[in-house]
């Protein structure tokens, strides 16, 4: 019998590499235009006049003498204090994802481990918490948080988050736990272990890699919030996108937009990171969801 | 597991949904039919010699702080609020239906009232991104698979940045390419030979431009989703379908198609409720005047100087209405799972 692959016609491989080429450059494109801009001065980034003072920086050399300038970034992360946010983004982001693992690991846990009909009812109960926006929510929080005079602070927000979290992490988790084989507690209680001591000598060596994978989509959460961050959080204890945003209202009036674009790269750099490091963890963790639902 | 384990097991994370979203969504109800105190007004008689008396209404400022702290709530109002101006816009509607002539009149002055405005905008964007967004995952799924090996890999990688990138970021980067000083807004002025073609001054522009923003950001999900559906494709299912004589065209149609149709249905109920929460591209084009959703109209109420909890809280649970309807039939889907396993 033929092989399971058909030859491709020439004509269809070039439709290929055609194809990929525009998928790369309208995904790609956009960040290596603005990262590349970045270290130009506003006239540069943009040229009305001719376009291609973005690409060689004419306007950068007339100003700085020389074709790149980090103005943006000085301005950006000195005189605005950009790092003062990028400090708050990761002490958020951090607390978040540590209390939402662990509390989201024993819940997972659980779910996983009973067969009564209330699991179901409170993984469908999760799903339509997840279903909400979370804007939605915010009116709920501002009113009591004023009366109980919390509102604005980190430890307030994070807490949000955390439940905002829960219900995703919760569906991630249980399905990861239900691929943990049950003997394997079975036999550690059979051994006189409780249930809890199954959990932390059996199941926690074998569970980092679904933590791992769930842990990254919180922090994606958590960093990428700006609904709630951004209503919740006092101004100086804003978080890097709201801070972006807040430049933008700020920037377009005093003409300082090289300092948001210069803040969006900072923002973007980390994340760029992450998914060089984890990206069969991400894609993991994206498909987990889709095969099992 | 016994009831007693498991209580205590699920007690942390059951305890943060249950104060921090079962409690709000009450709080939100709550607030929605109860409207802040209007200020205390008290009538003071000013008498002055030869001039005579005058009375003077002012605000008491300190009778409305004490109210306003003894019942923070406000008063209760009902459903006044979802039914006034801001919202539902009952009477205007009534009047719209009954005086209009023709249909895009009737439209353009429901497009005048700001609920629906963002009603119209969010159902648009929803039911326009979705599709595109299966379509294109799709087809880059396909190319992906055909690639060599090597390339795998670093395709995945450059596809994953729009989706994972924080949603404001995403849009600003593109908002200051596109932009009339952007340089593909530029290009798009120097094709049409219309200098003065400007996404600030179109609307129909601007909604173009936020839904290319949303396929942008959300078609690298459904690519990654259906890409690692077409790795569990039956080999022998291809082989047989080759032997057959069926074409390309035909192998996707009859067996690629029908065995990633569980994960379009995923991909599709997913989309339809993300798409439906467009929020941050709104903010990052500074579309405000021309495309507004449900979502920014929730935060516009909720930020500034006024904070109007009241009528935020009115459009949150219209909005949560709206999601309700869309998450029907992942409820249903989810009840069949569960009745197959049982």
């Amino acid at each position: 019998m033929g092989s399971t692959i058909q030859r491709r016609p020439l004509s269809l491989k070039i439709l290929i590499y055609l194809f990929a080429t525009i998928w790369l450059l309208v995904s790609a494109f956009p960040f290596l235009w603005t990262v590349w801009g970045s270290f130009k001065v506003e006239l540069d980034f943009f040229s009305i006049s001719d376009w291609t003072f973005a690409l060689f920086g004419d306007r950068t050399i007339a100003e700085y003498g020389r074709p790149f300038t980090g103005a943006g970034y000085d301005g950006a992360w000195i005189s605005n204090e950009f790092w003062r946010n990028s400090l708050n983004t990761f002490i958020i982001c951090f607390f978040v994802v540590c209390t939402s693992l662990t509390i989201g690991t024993l819940g997972g846990y659980a779910l996983s481990r009973s067969n009564y009909s209330y699991t179901f009812w409170l993984l469908v109960i999760a799903l339509i918490f997840r279903a909400m926006p979370p804007i939605t929510l915010v009116a709920g929080y501002m009113l009591p948080f004023f009366e109980w005079n919390v509102w604005g602070l980190l430890p307030t927000t994070i807490i949000v988050l955390v439940a905002i979290n829960q219900p995703f992490t919760l569906w991630m988790l249980h399905s990861f736990f239900q691929n943990i084989p049950k003997e394997l507690d079975e036999s550690a209680k059979v051994d006189g272990c409780t249930q809890f001591g199954a959990f932390r000598y059996v199941i926690i060596p074998a569970m980092w890699p679904g933590v791992i994978t769930t842990g990254l989509f919180s922090f994606l959460l958590a960093y990428n919030d700006f609904a709630v961050t951004s209503m919740l959080l006092s101004e100086e204890n804003r978080t890097m996108v709201p801070a972006i945003a807040a430049f933008l209202g700020t920037t377009y009036t005093e003409g300082n937009v090289m300092f948001a674009v210069a803040a969006v790269v900072s923002t973007t750099v980390p994340l760029f990171i992450l998914v060089m490091f984890f990206q069969k963890q991400i894609v993991s963790g994206l498909t987990a969801g889709a095969v099992k639902g | 597991m016994r009831h007693k384990t498991f209580f205590w097991f699920i007690l942390p994370t059951a305890m943060a949904m249950l104060l921090f979203i079962a409690f709000p969504i009450i709080s939100v109800l709550l607030q929605s039919v109860y409207a802040p105190h209007p200020a205390v007004l008290i009538k003071v008689e000013t008498c002055t010699p030869l001039v005579g008396c005058t009375e003077e209404t002012t605000i008491d400022q300190e009778a409305t702080r004490e109210l306003r702290k003894a019942e923070p709530l406000g008063r209760f109002v009902g459903l006044d609020i979802f039914f006034d101006r801001g919202h539902l816009a009952l009477k205007e509607v009534n009047e719209i239906f009954t005086n209009s002539d023709s249909w895009t009149n009737t439209f353009d002055r429901l497009a005048n009232l700001p609920f629906y405005r963002a009603m119209g905008f969010t159902l648009t964007f929803t039911f326009l991104v979705t599709p595109f967004v299966l379509i294109i995952g799709f087809c880059v799924a396909l190319m992906v698979n055909a690639l060599h090996a090597r390339l795998k890999g670093i395709v995945i990688f450059f596809s994953l940045l729009p989706f994972v990138v924080t949603p404001l970021i995403g849009a600003l980067v593109l908002f200051w390419m596109i932009d009339s000083r952007g340089i593909l807004g530029n290009a798009v002025q120097w094709l049409a030979g219309d200098p003065n073609l400007s996404l600030k001054a179109s609307t129909s522009l601007m909604w173009f431009a936020l839904i290319i923003y949303g396929i942008w950001h959300a078609a690298p999900f459904a690519f990654v989703i259906f890409y690692a559906g077409l790795q569990t494709l039956p080999a022998d299912q291809i082989e047989a379908a080759q032997l057959d004589g069926a074409s390309r065209w035909q192998q996707i149609r009859y067996v690629v198609i029908p065995h990633l149709m569980p994960l379009i249905t995923f991909v599709a109920l997913i989309q339809l409720m993300d798409n439906f929460r467009v929020f941050e591209p709104i903010v990052g084009f500074n579309a405000s005047a021309h495309a507004t959703s449900l979502s920014w109209f929730i935060f516009n109420d909720l930020g500034g100087e006024t904070r109007q909890f009241s009528a935020a809280s009115a459009s949150s649970v219209l909005t949560i209405m709206g999601v309700s309807v869309l998450l029907f039939p992942v409820l249903i889907r989810t009840w069949r799972d569960f009745q197959r396993k049982a």
